[in-house]
């Protein structure tokens, strides 16, 4: 099989994946949504002409903001207004000059009046408002640590229960270990290419993500389990072990090869719709899981059975 | 053999009408006046419906201890029972109110997280619900009758029981009064009085108690303990309480003043018990008695505790989504669905060829179940629980996907079609199951952890996405596979069994 064959070439391309991860992420670092810092954030939407960018961060500030103001325009006519959060009198002040801001206008009117969302007036519709203050960023922040933790263990643990049996020639851990090197790969190269998106994209990390990640912890190993469980049964199949180790790799490779990529093909083609056709907020969030699968599929095929084989060398060299 | 083709078909016939039934229960439960199935609608979550979700933080370090003990749960739980008589009087249809324990960094917080449907204007929602629980004892008006007056608050709170302050020890079953020809006139002057109130929302209290009862100074911060005891003759609940010096002194100075008036307590400006003062009592221990059920004494007890100790609420959290995103998004989610699904059929059926046809065929029902699913639970439905439903469609085609691998394998060893279908189906078992056993661990894990209705949204539909699919996979496409009733590995069977590129 040309992947066991060649599998050098395929560590490398990997390995510079990889590095090209911990670069973005360590030059870069993640950009974090008002998930975790906390904050707030306004979208309004003008039926009009919108206001210019200028004119909404004057407005915003009139309005009694004094921390930072990022101000992004969204679709044609609307604006994602990002702050620190605000208290929920201050955020009424804002929406409602924000409704009444007109082309031109960064004068701010009466203060007082109260805002509603969805609510059309003047021509601009406040589409959503949120605001997360430190303590509920505190608490997705611990718990998403936690279940990251939490699910990598379970799923270390699953490997190495499942492949209990499967001792020779190459022992039960080091399936669980080949199974984590490309889980890890299968995780750090789509958070880096996020802190690449997040530098230039302005995409964010939140609650989504974290799931996106956990949801491509599960699909990595799923697909590695696959390809290892062919193994396992063609190693039983061949009891005197008249067939050599890379060999019996190479076919268990070859004979899950065409369900491996259908099997991620139909999720992606399910992505890809949900990427083109789905709501705004999911968007992201399907992004992340096409290039997540992408390379669970690849890792599957490519890195943990061919490390199986790399692990078997190094034990007969000894 | 016939009868056991027979047997074959006979079950894909009955899957095939169970699937259409199902099919018209998703459909007619949506369509309203259905009589009964109209009762499981789709329930959607804030993010697609529209709406205001607000999450506050209890402040309970100055929640004294009552009668010796801390109880957390309990003060959360009468917080709960305010803030939610507030949004009634607010006029929400289907609030949700409910109480959270979490941990961050090592310290417990209490957070109660109120969910509006309906409702963007958030600065009001904020003003309704933000203020501290206050109880209040009141007595009525110089110049009233005391008949009167309760039945004016009882037409308001009808729940509310004819009961007596009397003192300790003391027993009083007699808490009735008869009705005298003042009540009538009173009650005349309210409804004159509240008629334009009561038009405009049932919701709000239509009777201006201001107009019946004057402030006393009694608050709930005098009040030591209320308590659930039984009258040691007539077995009857009573509410005993106890003030503390100041309290002892205020109530002592009251009940001498105003014997035979009513002394109603207030918890957030509403009644929620309202004794008539039988005699002077002077050391601070009281009883309230009437006609009380045992849970309806317990209710004022513990109001009366928790009520008696204000605990304050944070605001920390706000989302506020306007009907036309939500709107948007629920189309879009629907939109992406249908798409999806479609562009899988298409490529099962040109890759897969017959069986591909019986996945799709399988993977339809699947999503009829799934629909059903959400209504019985019934799962609240939020874009990302939308996302996990359409990212489980394309999983649950892996099930089918790794049978026919396996069957097309089994095939070209050599074994008849329907040895190789049932063989396919066996050894694709254990992977299916291995393979699916991870996606559930990930998905039990982010329901447990999710801090928000959207993630656990996701977390539960996919879930029951990946459990659905192995039954659907395993199940449902071997019926249909073994129902055609190929014969031959030949000819057009052969095309059709067949697929994808030759190797």
């Amino acid at each position: 099989m040309f992947v066991v064959k060649y599998r050098k070439i395929f560590y490398t391309l990997s390995i510079l994946l990889v590095l090209f991860s911990i670069f973005t992420i360590s030059k870069w670092g993640l950009n974090y949504g008002i998930d975790f810092k906390g904050g707030s954030i306004i979208e309004v939407e003008y039926t009009g002409v919108r206001p210019s960018h200028d004119d909404i961060t004057s407005v915003v500030k009139d309005s009694g903001v004094t921390s930072e103001i990022v101000v992004r325009p969204t679709g044609e006519k609307g604006y994602i207004i990002r702050t620190a959060d605000l208290a929920s009198s201050t955020m009424a002040v804002v929406t409602t000059n924000l409704v009444s801001a007109t082309v031109g206008t960064s004068t701010v009117g009466t203060t007082t009046a109260t805002s509603t969302a969805g609510a059309t007036t003047a021509g601009a519709t406040i589409k959503r408002m949120d605001t997360v203050g430190p303590i509920l960023g505190a608490e997705l922040q611990s718990k998403s640590i936690t279940s990251i933790i939490l699910v990598i263990l379970a799923i270390v643990l699953f490997i190495t229960f499942a492949f209990r049996h499967v001792s020779k020639p190459v022992s039960s851990w080091k399936y669980g270990l080949a199974a984590i090197v490309a889980l890890a790969h299968d995780v750090l190269v789509p958070t880096g290419i996020y802190a690449f998106l997040g530098r230039s994209g302005g995409f964010e990390v939140d609650a989504l993500f974290v799931t996106a990640i956990l949801v491509i912890l599960g699909f990595s190993v799923h697909d590695t389990i696959v390809v290892f469980d062919r193994t396992r049964e063609n190693l039983k199949l061949d009891d005197h072990h008249k067939e050599a180790f890379d060999k019996t790799v190479g076919k268990s490779i070859s004979q899950t090869f065409a369900r491996s990529i259908n099997t991620s093909l139909t999720t992606i083609l399910a992505l890809i719709a949900l990427y083109i056709f789905g709501a705004d907020a999911t968007r992201n969030f399907s992004l992340i899981l096409i290039i997540g699968i992408v390379l669970g599929t690849y890792s599957s095929i490519f890195l943990g059975s061919p490390l199986l084989v790399t692990f078997w060398k190094g034990q007969k060299n000894k | 053999m016939h009868y056991y083709m027979k047997k074959v078909r006979i079950s894909a016939i009955l899957l095939l009408i169970f699937g259409f039934a199902v099919l018209s229960f998703d459909y007619y439960s949506q369509v309203p006046g259905q009589g009964f199935i109209s009762n499981f609608p789709f329930k959607l979550g804030l993010d697609l419906s529209g709406g205001s979700h607000l999450v506050y933080q209890a402040d309970l370090t100055n929640t004294k201890t009552v009668d010796g003990s801390k109880d957390l749960d309990g003060a959360m739980e009468s917080l709960r029972g305010v803030i939610e008589s507030r949004i009634n009087a607010f006029g929400v249809s289907e609030p949700i109110i409910q109480t959270e324990k979490t941990t961050i960094g090592g310290v417990e917080v209490r957070k109660l997280v109120v969910e509006l449907p309906g409702v963007t204007d958030l600065q009001k929602a904020i003003d309704t619900i933000g203020k501290t629980p206050v109880l209040e004892f009141k007595i009525q008006k110089e110049g009233t009758s005391s008949d009167a007056v309760l039945e004016a608050t009882r037409m308001e709170q009808a729940k509310l029981e004819a009961a007596a302050f009397v003192g300790e020890g003391a027993v009083t079953t007699d808490v009735s009064g008869a009705k005298s020809d003042a009540t009538s006139s009173m009650i005349s002057m309210l409804n004159s009085t509240s008629t334009t109130a009561k038009s405009t929302s049932t919701a709000v209290a239509s009777i201006d108690y201001s107009k019946l009862y004057s402030d006393t100074g009694l608050t709930g911060q005098y009040l030591k303990s209320a308590s659930v005891q039984f009258d040691s003759s007539t077995r009857q609940p009573l509410v005993s309480i106890t003030f503390d010096n100041t309290g002892k002194e205020k109530f002592a100075d009251i009940t001498g003043k105003n014997i035979g008036k009513v002394l109603a307590i207030f918890l957030d400006g509403q009644p929620i018990s309202t004794p008539v003062i039988r005699d002077q009592i002077k050391d601070g221990s009281a009883v309230i008695s009437g006609n009380f059920t045992p849970t309806e004494a317990k209710t004022l007890a513990r109001d009366l505790r928790y009520g008696a100790l204000p605990v304050p609420i944070n605001l920390i959290g706000t989302q506020t989504i306007g009907a036309s995103l939500g709107e948007n998004a629920l189309k879009a989610s629907v939109d992406a669905g249908l798409w999806g699904f479609l562009i899988i059929s298409i490529f099962l059926l040109l890759w897969y060829r017959l069986p591909g046809l019986v996945a799709i065929a399988s993977l339809l029902m699947y999503t009829v179940f799934m629909l059903a699913i959400f209504k019985l639970i019934p799962v609240v439905l939020t874009s990302a629980g939308l996302a996990a439903f359409i990212l489980s469609i394309g999983m649950a085609v892996d099930g089918n996907i790794l049978i026919f691998e396996r069957m097309r394998e089994e095939l070209a060893k050599g074994h008849s079609l329907e040895d190789g279908i049932r063989e396919g189906f066996a050894r694709a078992w254990l992977s299916i199951r291995d393979s699916n056993l991870s996606s559930i661990i990930t998905a039990v894990i982010l329901y447990f952890f999710a801090t928000s209705a959207l993630i656990k949204g996701f977390a539960l539909v996919f879930l029951i996405g990946v459990l659905v699919s192995m039954f659907t996979a395993i199940t449902i496409s071997r019926t249909f596979l073994l129902a055609l009733g190929v014969k031959r590995h030949v000819g057009l069977a052969k095309f059709l069994f067949s697929n994808g590129v030759k190797r």
